[in-house]
């Protein structure tokens, strides 16, 4: 239940588990960014026009607006890439509106659309970069662009030494995130790194990112446009409008189910229903149970389930109990080995940490509609149909509407004390450092 | 005396004269690179800056080489000094302009890249910018190599050292009996150092262009 993303609770939830959780390395530092405005000389008004947000550590937040809504310019004043017109940043305890930049952003990892590699330098030479300029040595340096490669997928032996030319786009987007990771930065900043890579690598480059969040707990600023890749990887939402202005700042659930204002529903667009699936796991959801039996049980013992079974059918598992055959009633129970079993294989199954969108993909193509479910190995731990599928999604959408108004509420309530609950933040060292 | 004879009779003095000229056009060349980076870099991340260090170079090569070694010898005097400096003028426009271009080119994603992780100026200009930049730069390094060998041939004007001096002796004695082979053994020397020249460049890219970026 830990991991479940959608059950993560505003604020410092990430922060207590992540002490728990986290592997040696550096963790997230939390960022405040308070009254952040970027005027442009001779622009007509601000780009950005007075942004406060809170960030708590570990904590990954995606910024996500039209394109123009300035965004863009919002992260890179978090690492200070656009200097700020006023207002100040602050990470970790740090108040970094002043420090020297390199400083700053020897700190801060910075990962770009089409991953920004250096195309003069090998893959190796790429992710050594930050290291080297930190002053490692050559042994820990080549050491630890061995674990980021490895720990982005990338066999070390074979890409070490390619030249960013001679990778695919997917590639070289996981060397650019290596790269970003690879001094241990507690933040890491992103501009719609996977915004130019094909659809399939995308949805991979997306899965492996919560993989790695999942171990690293950094603190990541994301900017995306793409409201599903906002949803997918957000702990918090930060729907902007023009001029960088928050439109709603919350999970993405709350977003899905409540938003905040017509322009932030417009951003969401219609199929809330369809993307909160994208949020729960079949791990989360209560599976039925058929009758089951194996391959080689006697053809009367099933002939006996399917008949007073109840659900008209039986599961026949193979000797590591995983789902191989359906039985329907009418089928003719299967005759002892050799013989080859009657009945409908098992095409499909998914394992229980696919989310309930895959598992609804799989229910909507079985002739049966309904889908065994599978635990690490394969081994058969239930079976989920439609019915169940619908009852969870409105469930979900009717406990989020709830949680999202009670939320509402206590922000109103909180409105007034709003200063106390900013020195909370930093007043806690202990949870965040 | 026919010319392979003539060669062979003055091989001594023909070796040296090529030795210098060759020395000559590489000393001056190293020059011009150097300075003309400098240039580049100082001038190419201002508009005005980068058209008034192209203009002021291009203006410099309309000049005549023999009027400009003429002008230069009541400067600096005769011999080596007005060759060394003609000749690094010369070669700075193309460094100069190539340099510019190449800078200019990098593409502004990899400079942002560069310094969103943390690379200070000089670590920007050393480690992306100038070894992006340097295909071009070396491409105006040849150029400028190939020009500077016709333009050397003129040092010998202001008894400067090289293969000018064979031709510049030819040139006077028209008539006698080897004039036209001093000629031709000047020319067609100036004509074989570009070529092998040019082959070092084609060498010189191969080791210092990354394979990254090689074409």
């Amino acid at each position: 239940m830990a991991e479940q993303p959608g059950e993560q609770p505003y604020g410092n939830g990430p922060r207590a588990r992540e002490a728990a959780a986290r592997p040696a390395g550096s963790v997230g530092a939390a960022i405040r960014l308070e009254h952040l405005t970027k005027v442009y000389p001779g622009g007509a008004g601000p780009a950005v026009d007075d942004v406060s947000m809170e960030i708590g550590a570990g904590e990954t937040v995606v910024l996500v607006g039209p394109s123009g809504c300035g965004k863009s310019t919002t992260l890179k004043m978090i690492n200070r890439l656009i200097e700020p017109t006023s207002g100040r940043i602050r990470i970790g305890d740090e108040d970094v509106t002043g420090i020297d930049p390199v400083r700053l952003r020897r700190k801060v990892g910075y990962a770009i659309q089409a991953s920004g590699l250096f195309p003069h330098m090998t893959v190796a030479q790429n992710v050594a970069l930050v290291p080297r300029m930190a002053g490692w040595s050559a042994a820990r340096t080549r050491e630890r662009v061995e674990e980021m490669l490895g720990l982005v997928g990338l066999d070390p032996g074979e890409f070490r030494h390619r030249y960013p030319r001679q990778l695919s786009g997917g590639q070289q987007q996981r060397v650019g995130v290596a790269r970003a990771l690879a001094a241990d930065p507690p933040v890491l900043l992103m501009d719609e790194p996977f915004g130019a890579v094909d659809p399939v690598t995308r949805d991979h480059l997306q899965d492996e990112l919560l993989r790695l969040q999942r171990e690293l707990r950094k603190t990541i600023v994301f900017v995306t446009h793409d409201f599903d890749e906002a949803i997918k990887l957000g702990d918090r939402i930060a729907v902007l409008r023009e001029r960088s202005r928050l439109a709603q700042f919350d999970t993405p659930e709350a977003i899905l189910t409540h938003p905040a204002d017509a322009f932030v529903a417009g951003f969401v667009g219609s199929g809330a229903a369809l993307k909160r699936l994208h949020l729960a796991r079949v791990r989360d959801v209560p599976v039925a149970d058929v009758p089951t039996a194996h391959l080689g049980d006697p053809p009367e013992a099933i002939a006996g389930l399917l008949r007073d079974g109840g659900t008209g059918a039986v599961l026949l598992l193979d000797g590591d109990r995983r789902p191989h055959t359906w039985l329907r009633r009418g089928d003719r129970p299967p005759a002892p080995p050799p013989a080859a079993p009657a009945g409908t294989p098992v095409t499909g199954t998914v394992p229980r940490d696919a989310t309930l969108r895959d598992a609804l993909e799989a229910v909507l193509t079985d002739p049966a509609g309904r889908v065994a479910v599978t635990g690490p190995r394969g081994e058969y731990t239930g079976v989920l149909d439609l019915a169940t599928l619908r009852g969870t999604v409105q469930a979900l959408l009717a406990a989020d509407r709830a949680e999202a108004l009670a939320h509402q509420r206590a922000l109103r309530g909180a409105h007034g004390a709003g200063a106390g609950t900013a020195q909370e933040g930093p007043g806690g060292p202990g949870g965040a450092a | 005396m026919g010319f392979w004879e003539y060669v062979g009779s003055r091989h001594g003095q023909l070796l040296t004269d090529t030795v210098q000229h060759a020395a000559a056009v590489f000393q001056c060349m190293a020059l011009a690179t150097a300075l003309g980076v400098l240039i580049g870099v100082a001038a190419y991340r201002s508009e005005w800056a980068g058209s008034l260090a192209t203009m002021t170079t291009a203006t410099l090569l309309t000049i005549p080489s023999l009027a400009l070694i003429g002008l230069l010898i009541p400067v600096v005097g005769l011999g080596v000094a007005p060759t060394v400096v003609a000749l690094t003028l010369y070669g700075l426009l193309p460094v100069v302009r190539n340099a510019i271009v190449g800078l200019r080119g990098v593409d502004p994603d990899l400079i942002d890249a560069a310094k969103g992780i943390g690379m200070s100026r000089a670590a920007r200009l050393l480690r992306v910018e100038l070894p992006l930049a340097w295909p071009p730069i070396l491409t105006g390094i040849r150029v400028a190599t190939q020009m500077l060998m016709g333009i050397a041939a003129v040092a010998a004007f202001a008894s400067g050292p090289g293969l000018g001096n064979e031709i510049f002796r030819g040139i006077a004695s028209l008539g006698s009996a080897n004039a036209l082979n001093q000629v031709l053994a000047g020319t067609l020397g100036i004509v074989v150092l570009a070529l092998l020249f040019d082959a070092a460049y084609v060498l010189l890219g191969r080791l210092t262009i990354s394979r990254g970026i090689r074409g």
